[in-house]
């Protein structure tokens, strides 16, 4: 047999072991996690290798528990999920409130700086979060900002603005300045292209970006472990899990409820987006 | 055309005159369109790190600050405790380690995913967006569930090495010292490999087909086109995968946190730090731990680019 018959016959089967074995990998924590979160812990104690759960067993007080206030007994998970999208959605939006035109500014106008700005930005990820944190913590609890939700969003502004803006950056520069220039002829100023022209041209990637911002801003850790442990009414999912399951007061099924919560929203948007990016794509290379 | 500073009087409208009047006004709109990121950006981070930079050379605790306010008299001693303290040396090993290993795997693994699916089957679309699961989802929910596969007591993972695989006993796979380093370098190459995954993918598609099949026609075999053809068009996208990823890793925080707590030998860096704050409240340690770190990384990257920027330039 010569190299190349056996490669022509043992990478297909490579390739396919691959396939197979990363997508197992990939998806087989995410179905335990869902199984787990419908079973009573005392099955799961009795017999931990059971890959799928008895129909008898199931249970949806799992959820019922996690999601119950804290004052009703249960883990109070509703509150976390609110503080959670408060917090990713104001950042979300005040992010791209702040960037787009940013983003555009960078892209198109001259002005001193220009070339320093758009490197400067993306410099702030040397830096570890935790350098930021140490002040951020002492600063914060001097203007009574530590335990709250307004100084997290603001954390959390910072943390994605620089990705977000060089995200668009890169689409931007792909619009070609003459729609600019035509507009700017017919007397509209640049905020009125901004507004006009470059945000619907950039929907998809301004979709794109924002699912981005959402997604760190939900699944984040550290700050919210910094400024908001000591009260527990203004925990995130994130936080609240974390902090729950370093006990062993709750049941561990009961926090994989919590756990499926906290990952539905991420994943849903995911899915969401994802099609709204390809969308956007394909119907500019329809027009050629 | 040159510029002119001087704004030109209102009603004129020479053409030379209506061009500095576009571009004063482009300056104008500039300006106020990265005002407020830049403000962000300056009192988030930039001040923060300077003031970072201050506390690290002073003397000062959760309890002393208040009174002695930000400029208390300078002192080398915190820099000097870090670097001597035997437990800095052996953390900055555990996050050398730590993030080239998970770095090294992630890449490796997304690269063999992406040529794994380059070519079309059925249902390639649908598994593409199932590989970046681990990626998108929360890295708390993330760990936990790894943490409970895990478990000596009732997870999965030992339920079926003992009854199966005839382990003697359960292995504790995130509580022993060799063995909770490496499962958290695996757990990192598992959340970040569909990042790689999707930059190759993307790089795979551009690149032209081509060179490739006068390959295959001159008799290549596959590993021979693509380690001859493939492989180095995709140097840069691993550089740049390399660059970004040890940045990140060697910051990074949560999942060392959530899997271990940093026991076991997996003390990070910035799970020391954020020791340090938490436990000691001595915020002056932390913060020059925190300093020497980014002194540390500033180095890392300095050499690293030196080293293969010069290459790939030569090349």
């Amino acid at each position: 047999m010569s190299r190349l018959d056996i490669e022509r016959t043992t990478l297909p089967v490579l390739r396919w072991v691959v396939i197979v074995g990363v997508s197992l990998a990939a998806l087989f924590p995410f179905y335990y996690m869902v199984m787990l979160s419908f079973v009573p812990i005392e099955k799961v104690l009795l017999d931990p290798g059971r890959l799928w759960p008895d129909w008898g067993d199931l249970t949806l007080g799992t959820y019922a528990d996690v999601l119950r206030s804290a004052e009703s007994g249960g883990q109070g998970f509703g509150r976390f999920m609110l503080n959670s999208a408060v917090v990713a959605i104001s950042c979300t939006l005040l992010t791209l409130a702040a960037v787009i035109p940013a983003a555009y500014a960078v892209s198109r106008l001259e002005f001193r700086g220009r070339s320093v700005l758009g490197y400067a930005f993306l410099a702030v990820y040397l830096f570890p979060a935790i350098v930021i944190a140490i002040p951020m913590f002492v600063g914060f609890s001097s203007i009574g900002l530590g335990a709250s939700l307004v100084g997290l969003v603001v954390v959390y502004i910072a943390l994605t603005v620089p990705v977000a803006i060089h995200m668009l950056r890169t689409y931007l520069v792909t619009i070609p300045a003459s729609l600019d220039e035509a507009a700017m002829l017919d007397g509209c100023s640049r905020w009125t292209i901004l507004r006009r022209i470059v945000v619907p041209l950039a929907m998809p990637t301004i979709m794109s970006t924002a699912l981005y911002i959402f997604m760190i801003a939900w699944n984040e850790l550290l700050f919210a472990l910094l400024f908001l442990v000591t009260d527990r009414s203004t925990w995130t999912v994130s936080l609240g899990l974390s902090q729950l399951s370093n006990g062993i007061e709750v049941s561990k099924t009961v926090l994989m409820a919590g756990s499926v919560l906290l990952t539905i929203p991420v994943v849903l948007l995911y899915g969401v987006a994802e099609r709204a990016l390809t969308d956007g794509l394909t119907s500019g290379a329809e027009k050629g | 055309m040159t510029t002119t500073k001087t704004r030109p009087a209102a009603g004129s409208t020479t053409p030379r005159q209506k061009g500095s009047t576009v571009r004063s006004r482009d300056r104008r709109s500039a300006l106020a369109m990265v005002t407020p990121t830049t403000v962000i950006i300056a009192v988030v981070i930039i001040v923060p790190i300077i003031w970072n930079v201050v506390l690290a050379f002073q003397d000062t605790s959760l309890r002393t600050i208040v009174d002695r306010g930000l400029w208390g008299s300078p002192t080398l001693a915190n820099v000097e405790a870090v670097l001597t303290s035997p437990g800095f040396w052996k953390t900055l090993w555990t996050t050398v380690v730590y993030s080239v290993a998970s770095t090294g795997g992630s890449i490796a693994l997304g690269l063999v995913v992406a040529l794994a699916f380059r070519r079309p089957f059925r249902g390639r679309g649908a598994l593409r967006a199932v590989m970046l699961l681990p990626y998108v989802a929360p890295v708390v929910a993330a760990a936990f569930v790894w943490k409970m596969l895990l478990n000596p007591q009732f997870g999965l993972v030992n339920a079926w090495g003992t009854s199966f695989l005839g382990w003697d006993e359960p292995m504790d796979f995130l509580g022993r010292a060799p063995y909770a380093l490496v499962t958290v370098i695996v757990f990192e190459v598992w959340r970040y490999f569909p990042f790689a995954f999707m930059f190759f993918t993307a790089r795979l598609l551009a690149l032209p087909g081509d060179v490739e099949e006068a390959a295959t026609v001159d008799g290549a075999v596959p590993t021979q086109s693509f380690a001859h053809v493939v492989l180095p068009q995709l140097v840069p996208t691993i550089a740049v995968l390399s660059l970004l990823r040890l940045i990140m890793t060697f910051n990074k925080f949560d999942d060392v946190y959530l899997l271990t707590g940093g026991t076991a030998g997996t003390e990070v860096a910035a799970v020391r730090v954020y020791d340090e704050l938490t436990s000691g409240l001595d915020i002056s340690a932390a913060a020059a731990n925190a300093l020497v770190l980014s002194v540390v990384l500033g180095i890392g990257l300095t050499l690293y680019i030196r080293f293969f920027g010069r290459k790939e330039y030569d090349s």
